[in-house]
């Protein structure tokens, strides 16, 4: 058990590579992922297909081809990243898909009411996504954004791919060194698990914070 | 504007709108002065919902032309008499003046009774959150609801509800009050205090247009009833006129049926 103990410094390591490349991701990928849900909601008809075709097809690639794609194809179009922007970049896109798809569901699942109740008080488009809509949107967003979040966290791992020391790949080198996989395994998961049931307990309490009596 | 045409709040011409192959407003003509309360009725499908939101142009027109305080809704004018359709800004600063109450409330769910009817206040007509706060609280107590500030919508009646949303509209001062069927959600036994409040509006002066199947409201509080069938204006006059107008089949048929239905 000693060795799990002395490795544990060099899985902290690695430990803040995920944890770095998951927060960048989440940060991006939201950024994105709101500007372009918003845009195919309210947006003209000329940005909805162009939208709807990026997050089609960005879902419907494996996240693994689209890191490797980054980092070996991007090359060849004379884009040289750094592995981790590479990988980065990927993850922001795919998760970014994602992030439009919630944003959009939660969105449309106000009722149109409420957009006409906003307008007739003569709040304008910004307004109306300000104080109505995005408030009562924010519940039904919250859950299956979370989920992405996890989704996140445990799709990084994927970055040991390309050579990056994160804790999947730090476990595998020390196991490399000690022959002794299991204990590993055990404690990488115990990590994750960590950094996740965090996420989700945090979004139990958030949800309860925004939620309202509804008639 | 003319002076002639100012003197109506609410000037409708000609106005023409169809949802696809199926034209639901075929070239209606409507004039509200100040203080009228124009009650409208009718079959349902005859139009008179989609006539009362093109008013503040929840729906688009295709036709003719919607004035209120003398302003076209819809459009602006271009050069050489074109017509160009009104931006976000720009209507926004007209609906202000239009206030609306819903069949189903619509209050925004997240606030408070008090906040549903500050957030106009705050963000359209710029008041501080002092005097909006003050506003609002005013007319709560006016409808009836002094003691509900701090309830959420889901925690009020379908009646205190509607109330809520007469203060909503109201506090913001408009020109013209659209009613939408706004007891048509309600049971039984809380029509009554939403329309005591409607009628206090009446009496005060409020220029009101009103869609309903309340024809004891539409006789005691109307002083111009509105008959619409088949998309497009049958009769109107004051509630004397058109409800012994018997001479009209249409009409006379949809009282039947109305009477029916309240028996």
């Amino acid at each position: 058990m000693t060795f799990a103990l002395q490795s544990l410094p060099y899985l902290w390591q690695g430990l803040l590579v995920t944890l770095e490349v998951s927060g960048l991701v989440v940060i991006f990928s939201l950024i994105a992922g709101t500007i372009l849900g918003v845009a195919i909601v309210y947006g003209p008809w000329w940005l909805y297909w162009p939208i709807r075709f990026y997050s089609d097809f960005l879902r419907g690639i494996p996240l693994l081809v689209l890191i490797f794609f980054m980092y070996y194809g991007l090359p060849l179009f004379k884009v040289n990243l750094t592995n981790v922007a590479a990988v980065v970049l990927a993850l922001s896109a795919f998760e970014s898909a994602h992030v439009i798809e919630v944003v959009r569901g939660a969105i449309q699942s106000i009722p149109s009411g409420q957009t006409e109740a906003a307008k007739a008080i003569g709040l304008r488009f910004g307004q109306r996504l300000l104080y109505v809509i995005a408030p009562q949107a924010v519940r039904r967003f919250l859950p299956p954004w979370i989920n992405a979040v996890v989704d996140t966290v445990k799709g990084s791992a994927l970055v040991s791919l390309v050579g990056i020391v994160d804790l999947m790949l730090a476990i595998q080198q020390v196991i490399g060194r000690t022959y002794r996989p299991m204990p590993l395994y055990v404690l990488g998961a115990l990590m994750y698990f960590v950094i996740n049931y965090t996420l989700s307990s945090a979004s139990r309490r958030l949800e309860a914070r925004f939620a309202y009596v509804r008639e | 504007m003319s002076a002639t045409s100012s003197s109506f709040v609410v000037q409708v011409r000609g106005l023409k709108k169809s949802f696809g192959m199926n034209r639901v407003l075929d070239g209606i003509d409507l004039d509200v002065r100040k203080g009228e309360v124009v009650v409208v009725i009718g079959p349902s499908g005859s139009g008179k919902t989609t006539l009362l939101r093109c008013i503040n142009l929840l729906e688009t027109y295709d036709e003719g032309s919607i004035q209120v305080d003398g302003v076209e809704v819809g459009f602006r004018d271009g050069p050489g008499g074109t017509r160009h359709p009104r931006g976000d800004r720009e209507l926004s600063r007209i609906r202000a003046d239009i206030g609306m109450v819903f069949q189903l409330f619509n209050l925004f769910p997240h606030l408070t009774a008090r906040e549903n009817v500050m957030l106009g206040l705050r963000k359209v007509r710029g008041r501080s959150a002092a005097e909006a706060k003050r506003i609002a609280e005013q007319w709560l107590t006016r409808v009836g609801l002094g003691d509900k500030f701090e309830s959420l919508p889901g925690q009020l009646s379908g009646g205190q509800q509607q109330r809520v949303g007469i203060a909503r509209a109201v506090a913001m001062d408009p020109k013209v009050l659209l009613l939408d069927e706004i007891t048509s959600a309600l049971d039984p036994e809380l029509v009554g205090e939403v329309l005591t409040v409607v009628q206090e509006l009446a009496q005060d002066g409020m220029t009101m247009i009103v869609v309903t199947h309340e024809m004891t409201f539409a006789r005691d509080v109307g002083t111009r009833i509105v008959f619409m069938d088949g998309a497009r204006i049958q009769i109107q006059g004051t509630p004397r006129e058109v409800l012994s107008a018997s001479g009209h089949d249409r009409l006379k048929a949809f009282l039947a049926r109305i009477e029916m239905k309240h028996h």
